[in-house]
């Protein structure tokens, strides 16, 4: 009488390969966020996206309580990001009002401000004391600040008419000449 | 005689009551607003939890929690407002919905799965090798390597 032995039941081909497919893509996802981290900030030549920014009241923008980026297309486009916890956010604050105030009249240049991670009441005083008068609103889930993938504040953006980035300035301006010298490259 | 009594009682419930309120403190306590900061994280200062970071934005924002404490919300209504304002991230356990299931289905699947594969692995390293199927007296012996027998031979031939 001959004894039969079962042949080595293995893992089946289609388990393997979902497994292996499983762990590539695992893999994967860890190499794209990592990549991103190391990113930095967004750069000169990239096209900003469309974002909406909230507006704190007395800082609306013709009446409405939130304005799109989009609304100033044809417009060159100063991004402050800034906080009121930001030392040196304070450094640059009085240059920032001073800029807007010199181009404001003319209408072809518009300053924003994100005010990034912040309570608001301490964001009011820190507007009040700096007497801020450019469109500011809180950064509502820390979207635009993930947008330009901020690092921290001060930092500031300069969108020129056609929605592309041109200029980065990371940490605060020291004085009004250096924010004029870069809007005016953009000036016709 | 009725009417005074009734008034001296009702005198004597309402100071008890306003007692009560007045003894109330109306400022919630650092331990109170730790229990809800120690569920956040400030974004600005990844890894640290907020009753623990050290930094002015994590102090604002436990005086924003200890405001809201105080105004009466309550502990999900805190964490809803700072999920609406800062974003999901600023959660210490991310919320069950949309692909933040990831993070409590993912480990759990990748540890059942190490098992299995474990256990596998341990189960046909431990079992012994099959015997080639022969009948009779033999089946009862050890098998032996074809080498192993050589080699025993030759060291037999040379003894």
């Amino acid at each position: 009488m001959t004894e039969t032995t079962n042949p080595k039941r293995g893992v089946p081909i289609w388990v393997q390969i979902a497994i292996w497919l499983f762990i590539a893509a695992l893999l994967a996802l860890v190499g794209v966020t990592l990549s991103k981290r190391q990113q930095g900030t967004v750069q000169p030549g990239d096209t900003i996206p469309n974002f909406t920014l909230p507006l704190f009241s007395g800082y609306e923008y013709e009446g409405q309580n939130e304005v799109k980026l989009s609304a100033f297309e044809g417009k060159l486009v100063v991004l402050n990001f800034w906080a009121s916890w930001c030392k040196p956010c304070e450094q640059e604050a009085a240059e920032l009002e001073e800029a807007w105030e010199y181009y404001e009249p003319n209408g072809d240049v518009v300053f924003l401000g994100v005010d990034y991670v912040d309570t608001e009441p301490e964001a009011r005083a820190y507007l009040k004391k700096f007497g801020i008068t450019f469109f500011n609103g809180p950064d509502m889930g820390t979207k635009i600040s993930q947008i330009f993938r901020v690092r921290g504040v001060p930092e500031t953006y300069f969108i020129d008419q056609s929605g592309t980035l041109y200029y980065v300035k990371v940490g605060p301006f020291v004085s009004v000449d250096e924010i004029k010298s870069i809007i005016d490259q953009k000036l016709p | 005689m009725k009417k005074i009594l009734l008034t001296l009682a009702l005198t004597f419930l309402l100071s008890l009551f306003t007692s009560v309120v007045f003894a109330q403190d109306p400022t919630p306590s650092d331990d109170e607003v730790n229990a809800v900061a120690s569920q956040l994280y400030c974004p600005v200062c990844e890894s640290t939890p907020l009753d623990v970071c050290p930094t002015e934005a994590c102090r604002q924002w436990r005086d924003l929690i200890r405001q809201q404490l105080a105004d009466g919300m309550t502990e999900d209504q805190i964490k809803q407002y700072f999920v609406d304002n800062y974003g999901a991230r600023v959660l210490a356990e991310p919320p069950k919905q949309g692909s933040y299931w990831l993070f409590y289905i993912l480990p759990p699947v990748i540890i059942l799965a190490g098992a299995i594969i474990l256990f596998r692995s341990l189960k046909a390293w431990t079992k012994p090798i099959a015997a080639p199927a022969s009948s009779g007296a033999e089946r009862s012996e050890p098998s032996k390597d074809e080498y192993v027998s050589k080699f025993e031979e030759e060291l037999k031939k040379r003894k």
